[in-house]
């Protein structure tokens, strides 16, 4: 399937000032003019003149027709993580739009770039309780970014134009454009399509203050611990090699956090890990041993910091990050740093003295043999027994190397991956961090597929997760993106049964779950499919999986009671991480 | 840290929906808004909100910098009463036989600034404004009277050190990015951090 982006907005822009052209038209011209080469979606009552529109566009505009409309946001948002463009998702009126709300809920959380357009009822029949017409701009309104009832067609331009920017600039979110069925219909004079390049009310980028950076610096310069830890917004910046030379320059340990994964290649050696409920061992235990902790383009979710009065308290916070409300939101920054990593990052650099911290390091290599010694060694290389997700983990980045795309659905195989999956490049894990939504994964892992058509696209799921949007084998099945699917099958809601044997004694509250037989499933679909249970054909069932040629379903039985070390509990310090 | 009543003054679009958007950032976490009103402000076409709420300092910034978040809002202000001109506004219903017959009524009305808006035979309507406690002390005294109706307006508040909107909504209309500043309390004062 083609997916280049050859399309040219000059090409699709009418030139004529006043040319009569439909409500449906001027959306799809908008989209062509912001380059927009691929839209999820699911038709409906309410859409149906866009989706009319969209025929005669079909050579231009890829549209992928999903099962659920949560699964074409999904899409669009594993779309926008892998490619960094804006994700489109269309959907109709009532059920349609309330099936989005999940993932905008994932998308705000996860400051994704998003543009929902949802169909409405004809402008005449708002409020009448007709047929499929639901409130959506208030039922949307806490879970998006920016949204906008349109009842006229002329406002479609500059409404979508809006969208797109509020959508991508400053700290991305999830935009939603509702459009009345007349709107769609109606025509107007069509003046062309102009991109929005500010609003007035809205300024999301700020003039960087050099007095913070000096200060940052200072704090850089002086300190013997000092400390890195990165989220997403490196990643959404697109700021990758700003925040390396900042790193390498100043000698500083870093740490991601699950969202900021990739943005720093694994195998650096200043990358000391993941941090949070499940990471690393060292960076959790140093995050209370260092004396400035330098936060980059990361929120301070509780799932990182763990008990926040016993979160770094040592430590002189520097906080980078674009969005004002995040600074002093759960930690206080002793320095701010407000402002576009992209730019700030290479500011610090200048100032920061070139320092190798060695001994300081060293630290944290000590740490980590010890988790190696008692959690790795068994979780990567067991020698009998059951087999670990871990191993599967271990296995599959001997064969991808490291270049694949990992996409996620939540849940332990979720954590296990963020732990061992080795990630070369930026844009390479696709995960619902924020809102933990289960089900995500795999239309996650198609909409990952057309961002990035080039490359190996590995969707890691479980078999709770797999089993809350399986529908999406069929729009594997009509459209043939190249996604594989890799179940980790423990016969349990896994990570809920790790809570009740860690905290509930034992009492296994509705966490065994049964599957389908997945293997029937994914040949009903026509898709090829294979299950292991011996570790011995791991490898080569491993090994078939990535190098077939497109979308292909492997199930792994692993471990029924194996759990996810290490871990800070719930009321923890990081510092508390228990390793068993 | 101690609640105490915030007076925040929000300079918004005049869009569809606001109302929402600001009312959802109160309600989702819990937080009661005491009173709320929206008006036109000094600037054409910028709509201003005034809500008051009764909570820590602390709680207020935060919340001023999820309002400012939002998308249509310009910018928002948290006051204290002290740093306000501050005044609320009553109407008051009550049977004309009470004013007439009773003259404790009348001086009461007199000591209180009420004006008479509308008097008929059968009821008079009385508007006062002033702060929430004097407007709570008439009521009181009024039920004893026969009070038939009583409204009271949102609080609306005036800000004592401020230039107003004009000078501001110039900066927001520039082509430039913002030069707003995140002001730091802690920083440089390293003792005070984590006093929460």
């Amino acid at each position: 399937m083609d997916t280049t982006k050859e399309y040219k907005a000059e090409e699709a822009t009418i030139e004529s000032p006043l040319q009569k052209l439909s409500g449906s038209k001027a959306v799809l011209e908008a989209l062509l003019s912001e380059n927009v080469s691929t839209v999820f979606g699911y038709p409906g009552g309410a859409i149906m003149p866009i989706y009319d529109a969209l025929y005669d566009y079909m050579d231009k505009i890829k549209h992928v027709l999903v099962r659920h409309e949560q699964g074409g946001i999904h899409a669009a948002q594993g779309y926008a993580r892998t490619s960094g463009d804006t994700g489109v998702v269309f959907a109709t009126s009532g059920p349609g739009a309330t099936n989005l709300v999940t993932g905008l809920a994932d998308a705000m959380i996860d400051s994704t770039p998003l543009v929902c357009i949802t169909g409405q009822v004809f402008a005449s029949l708002l409020g009448t309780d007709a047929f499929q017409e639901t409130d959506v701009i208030n039922i949307t309104a806490p879970v998006t970014k920016w949204n906008y009832q349109v009842t006229e067609a002329h406002e479609i331009p500059e409404a979508l134009a809006k969208a797109f920017y509020i959508a991508k600039s400053g700290r991305p979110g999830p935009v939603l454009i509702d459009i009345t069925k007349n709107a769609q219909i109606q025509e107007f004079d069509y003046q062309g399509y102009k991109p929005c390049a500010r609003i007035r009310s809205y300024r999301p980028k700020p003039i960087v203050r050099p007095q913070y950076i000096e200060e940052a610096a200072k704090l850089i310069n002086e300190a013997k611990k000092p400390f890195v830890v990165f989220g997403q917004g490196i990643i959404l910046g697109k700021a990758e090699k700003e925040f390396k030379k900042l790193i390498e320059k100043a000698g500083l340990p870093s740490a991601a956090t699950v969202m900021g994964l990739s943005a720093l290649e694994t195998e650096h050696p200043l990358h000391m890990g993941m941090l949070g409920m499940h990471g690393n061992y060292a960076p959790n235990v140093m995050t209370n041993e260092c004396d400035v902790l330098i936060a980059i383009g990361m929120r301070f979710d509780d799932r990182v910091t763990g008990r926040l009065d016993k979160y770094a308290r040592q430590a002189k916070i520097i906080h980078l990050d674009i969005d004002p409300a995040e600074i002093d939101k759960n930690v206080e920054a002793a320095v701010p740093v407000w402002g576009d990593c992209k730019e700030t990052l290479p500011m610090l650099t200048e100032l920061v003295d070139k320092k190798e911290h060695k001994e300081w390091l060293q630290q944290f290599r000590e740490l980590e043999k010890e988790e190696i010694k008692e959690v790795i060694n068994d979780e990567l290389n067991p020698k009998e027994g059951v087999m670990t997700m871990g191993e599967v983990l271990n296995t599959l980045n001997q064969l991808t190397g490291g270049d694949a795309v990992m996409v996620t659905d939540v849940g332990q195989h979720q954590m296990v991956t963020c732990r061992y999956a080795t990630f070369n490049k930026s844009k390479s894990n696709v995960t619902s961090g924020g809102l933990g939504t289960m089900g995500f994964g795999l239309p996650a892992a198609i909409g990952a597929w057309y961002g990035a058509p080039d490359r190996q696209v590995i969707a890691i799921i479980g078999d709770g997760g797999i089993q809350m949007s399986i529908q999406e084998l069929g729009t594997i099945m009509q459209f043939q993106p190249k996604v594989k699917i890799l179940i980790l099958n423990n016969q349990f809601l896994g990570m809920v049964r790790q809570w009740q044997q860690l905290f509930h004694d034992k009492r296994y509250s509705f966490v065994d779950i049964t599957s389908p037989d997945f293997i029937k499933v994914a040949e009903g679909y026509g898709i090829p499919a294979k299950r292991v249970d011996q570790r011995e054909g791991l490898q080569s069932a491993l090994k078939e999986m990535v190098d077939h040629d497109g979308s292909y379903l492997l199930e792994v039985m692993v471990g029924k009671e194996n759990n996810v070390f290490p871990m800070v509990t719930q009321g923890s310090s990081v510092s508390e991480i228990r390793l068993k | 840290m101690e609640k105490q009543e915030y007076t925040l003054t929000i300079y918004t679009e005049n869009s569809i929906g606001m109302i929402g958007r600001i009312s959802n950032i109160f309600s989702r976490r819990k937080i009661n808004v005491e009173s709320l009103n929206t008006s036109a402000s000094e600037v054409e076409g910028i709509h201003r909100f005034t809500i008051l709420i009764n909570e820590s300092k602390e709680v207020v910034r935060k919340l001023a910098r999820q309002i400012e978040k939002q998308v249509e809002v310009l910018k928002v202000f948290y006051n204290t009463d002290k740093e306000l001109i501050w005044q609320e506004q009553a109407l008051y219903k009550v049977p004309t036989e009470a004013v007439t017959e009773k003259v404790y009524v009348e001086r009461l009305l007199r000591q209180y600034g009420a004006n008479a808006v509308v008097i008929r035979n059968d009821f008079i309507v009385f508007e006062t404004a002033g702060k929430t406690e004097e407007i709570d002390n008439l009521t009181k005294e009024l039920t004893k009277y026969g009070l038939i109706e009583f409204v009271r307006g949102a609080r609306i508040a005036i800000i004592k050190n401020s230039e107003g909107f004009h000078t501001k909504i110039k900066e927001f209309e520039k082509q430039k990015p913002s030069s707003e500043v995140v002001e730091n309390e802690f920083l440089g004062k390293r003792d005070k951090v984590f006093t929460m």
